[in-house]
């Protein structure tokens, strides 16, 4: 029997970052929980900043020109990737608080990620580099993650109608009903 | 408004309609028959069964979203009317599993393609599993029931600019295409099958024989999930289910039980092995859950210097078959081609790539076409399939490992894919793989696609079709079912869904579970004889009276 709370971790080669994964949420579990409030669903600490420093780097060239614009597009759609988490089963969103915390957490994002700087003061080269090396990975414990990362950032952003414009999807048609 | 909302007079036709997210206390259901899923095999049996008298309860884990819900925005569709927000996955997160989960299932959000089980595929299953019963001339009528039942013909409306490229393309190779027959009656042609039918054209479960059965006095309960059946005996006794919340994520506190002289599984292929599992039915040979099949799906997207739209239309109205015949059945792997409608959700987290790059193909999205190829898995002993297992919360996980096998389908889909849309005059084309980008040329899309390292994860792999874990069979050390769909080691549990395959379709299933679940839920009418059984045995349901 699979155990889905872990099976995250399931292609990394070590223990040690499975045994750390799991102390991690066990010893921060409750300060950096995946969600801050459930209803509505707002995103905790941890998966926030992880969140709200990909986005711009994921969406360059599709969020607005506008400065003002393309921060509120960028903060539209942290909160509709919280929504969209908890869309998700129970087991899926164990695995993403697990990815968020150990993000969130400043040694193994320096070790894993690479990321020097805590999420908000990364630069965008920095935060492209590690999403390029997780893309890249030879474990498919890190190519899921940024597979994860890549369709909840997107999927957020092209969900919203305001993404529409720019790519010439009229959306849906109106029907009188 | 539009007046064909079958479900809007639900009150007026005295419907028995419960959601169990709304329980305040636990509940006791019986019936003659509870049948566990409202899908292609769920919704099929349950008019066929009410319809001969017996007293039918439909249990469904989703919620009752009708067309008066269906807005046609992917935000709101998939959250509402997918499993796991249409991104569930495989356990190693390697392919993506879109299915239904909501009343009507699949047949809500599906694309309406409607293929008879192909001859190629019953006749392997007679020489192979020894499948008695089964073949085309066996099905045929029950196929034609279920076509005239749904509206399913040909579809004479010019096919979209989208699918228009994939026939010309494949007409310039010399490669012949079919036009794909559709189960709609008065379709729009808007584009928007996958979001739930807003103008109820297409012929799904949910506006055909969820309500026939329903106007015959059966009970449907959403917002249910079905957690196991009790069994003593060679007899199930009682299905218990947990009430969902509002959101369809959580459970809640509130069960119900249901008891039954028979049960029908039909939650589809990774849901009816799950609850067997889960049941831990007698399985003495391990047959539940294995050889699950997926159509393994890769795409290919190309521009062209016309606009095609192609979120416009009906989606998927031309087919090619040339892969598939060209090859022996259980040689290499053949597949299927199709288009894809491409809505902006579904593209962006289909593209790979970030930044930029991405968001320049996204700009293209007028302008685009999209290829899909369907991999016939399971006719070959190195395309087993997967196998469905659970966690230790007892939700379903499937495994399902890409093996070289199928990459080298993979790879020859990219080219063909490749070669038909140059051929069809695009300006470019992007083979859907982490190291694809738009080529301008035939020749550089093929070194690329030759060079591609085809890996999990790094080649998007998709399914809209789960097959197998519970297959028919004559002999119980290779089955699950009978030719009856009753489960071998179970007198009255039946499994009537796309669990019974023994191997992939090798087409768009719907079709495939509406014919044989005909048959055998007509079977189990004949069996259970319910004509003349006093009233008080019609189904009962807390305030519903």
């Amino acid at each position: 029997m699979t155990n889905r709370r872990t099976f995250l971790f399931a292609g990394i080669a070590g223990a040690g970052a499975l045994a750390a994964a799991g102390w991690l949420h066990n010893k921060r579990g409750a300060s950096q929980a995946l969600f801050s409030t459930t209803s509505p669903p707002i995103l905790g600490p941890d998966a926030f900043v992880v969140v709200t420093a990909v986005t711009p780097v994921f969406l360059e060239g599709a969020l607005p020109d506008a400065s003002a614009a393309a921060s509120t597009a960028v903060r539209q759609t942290v909160v509709n990737v919280g929504i969209a988490i908890a869309g998700l089963p129970p087991a899926a969103q164990q695995e993403l608080a697990q990815l968020f915390a150990l993000l969130g957490f400043a040694p193994a994002r320096t070790a894993l990620a690479r990321v020097a700087s805590p999420w908000p003061e990364a630069r965008r080269e920095e935060i492209a580099a590690f999403l390029e090396n997780w893309r890249t990975s030879r474990f498919l414990l890190f190519r899921s993650a940024y597979a994860a990362l890549h369709q909840l950032v997107f999927a957020a952003w092209y969900g919203n109608p305001d993404s529409w414009p720019a790519i010439g999807y009229p959306g849906p048609p109106d029907i009188a009903r | 408004m539009l007046t064909n909302n079958p479900w809007e007079s639900s009150a007026a036709r005295g419907w028995k309609v419960v959601d169990a997210s709304t329980l305040e206390r636990d509940a006791d259901l019986e019936a003659d028959v509870v049948i566990v899923g409202t899908g292609a095999g769920g919704g099929t049996a349950a008019e066929i069964l009410a319809d001969s008298g017996l007293a039918v309860i439909l249990v469904e884990e989703g919620p009752l979203s009708t067309s008066r819900d269906f807005n046609m925005r992917e935000s709101e569709a998939y959250p509402t009317l997918y499993q796991e927000s249409a991104a569930r996955k495989t356990k190693d997160k390697a392919i993506g599993i879109l299915q239904g989960c909501c009343v009507g299932g699949g047949t809500t959000v599906n694309w309406t393609s409607s293929f008879r089980t192909p001859d190629t595929t019953l006749a392997y299953w007679h020489r192979t599993y020894g499948l008695e019963g089964f073949t085309s001339g066996d099905l045929a009528p029950w196929f034609a029931r279920m076509e005239a039942r749904l509206g399913v013909a040909p579809w004479t409306v010019p096919p979209n600019a989208n699918n228009e490229a994939l026939a010309r393309g494949a007409a310039k190779l010399g490669i012949s295409t079919t036009a794909i027959q559709r189960n709609v009656k008065g379709c729009w042609n808007l584009g928007y099958c996958g979001m739930g039918c807003p103008t109820n054209a297409k012929q799904s479960m949910l506006i055909t024989t969820v309500p026939a059965a329903l106007d015959r006095g059966a009970t449907l309960v959403t917002r249910a999930r079905a957690l196991e059946f009790a069994h003593r005996g060679d007899r199930v006794t009682a299905l218990s289910c947990a009430a969902m919340d509002a959101g369809g994520v959580h459970t809640t506190a509130r069960r119900l039980s249901i008891r039954a002289r028979a049960f029908v599984a039909a939650g589809g292929a990774i849901g009816t092995p799950a609850l067997l599992l889960r049941s831990r039915v007698p399985d003495p040979h391990g047959i539940v859950g294995k050889r699950t099949f997926l159509h393994p799906t890769v795409v290919s997207a190309a521009v062209m210097p016309e606009q095609i739209d192609p979120f416009a239309g009906a989606p998927q109205t031309v087919y090619s078959d040339h892969f598939l015949e060209a090859a022996p059945l259980d040689g290499p792997i053949g597949f299927k081609l199709e288009a894809a409608p491409a809505h902006p959700l579904l593209m962006a987290t289909t593209m790979p790539g970030r930044g930029r790059a991405h968001a320049s193909a996204m700009r293209e999205l007028p302008h685009l076409h999209v290829a899909l190829a369907l991999l016939r898995d399971g006719f070959h002993p190195d395309s087993s399939g997967g196998s469905v297992t659970l966690d230790d919360s007892g939700a379903p996980v499937l495994d399902y490992p890409l093996t070289p096998f199928l990459w080298d389908g993979v790879r020859r889909a990219f080219r063909a894919m490749a070669e038909i849309q140059f051929a069809a005059g695009a300006a470019t084309v992007t083979p859907i793989h982490d190291d694809g980008a738009a080529f301008a040329s035939l020749a550089a899309a093929r070194s690329a696609i030759d060079g591609f390292a085809l890996a999990p994860l790094a080649t998007p792999v998709v399914s809209a079709h789960v097959m197998g874990g519970c297959p028919l069979g004559p002999d119980p050390a290779h089955s699950a079912v009978d030719t009856s769909g009753r489960y071998h080691h179970l007198a009255n549990l039946h499994v009537f869904d796309g669990s019974l395959f023994p191997t992939s379709i090798g087409a768009n299933p719907q079709m495939s579970i509406y014919g044989i679940v005909a048959r055998l839920a007509t079977d189990l009418a004949t069996a259970l004889s319910p004509r003349g059984r006093p009233d008080g045995d019609r189904a009962r349901a807390p305030g519903s009276d």
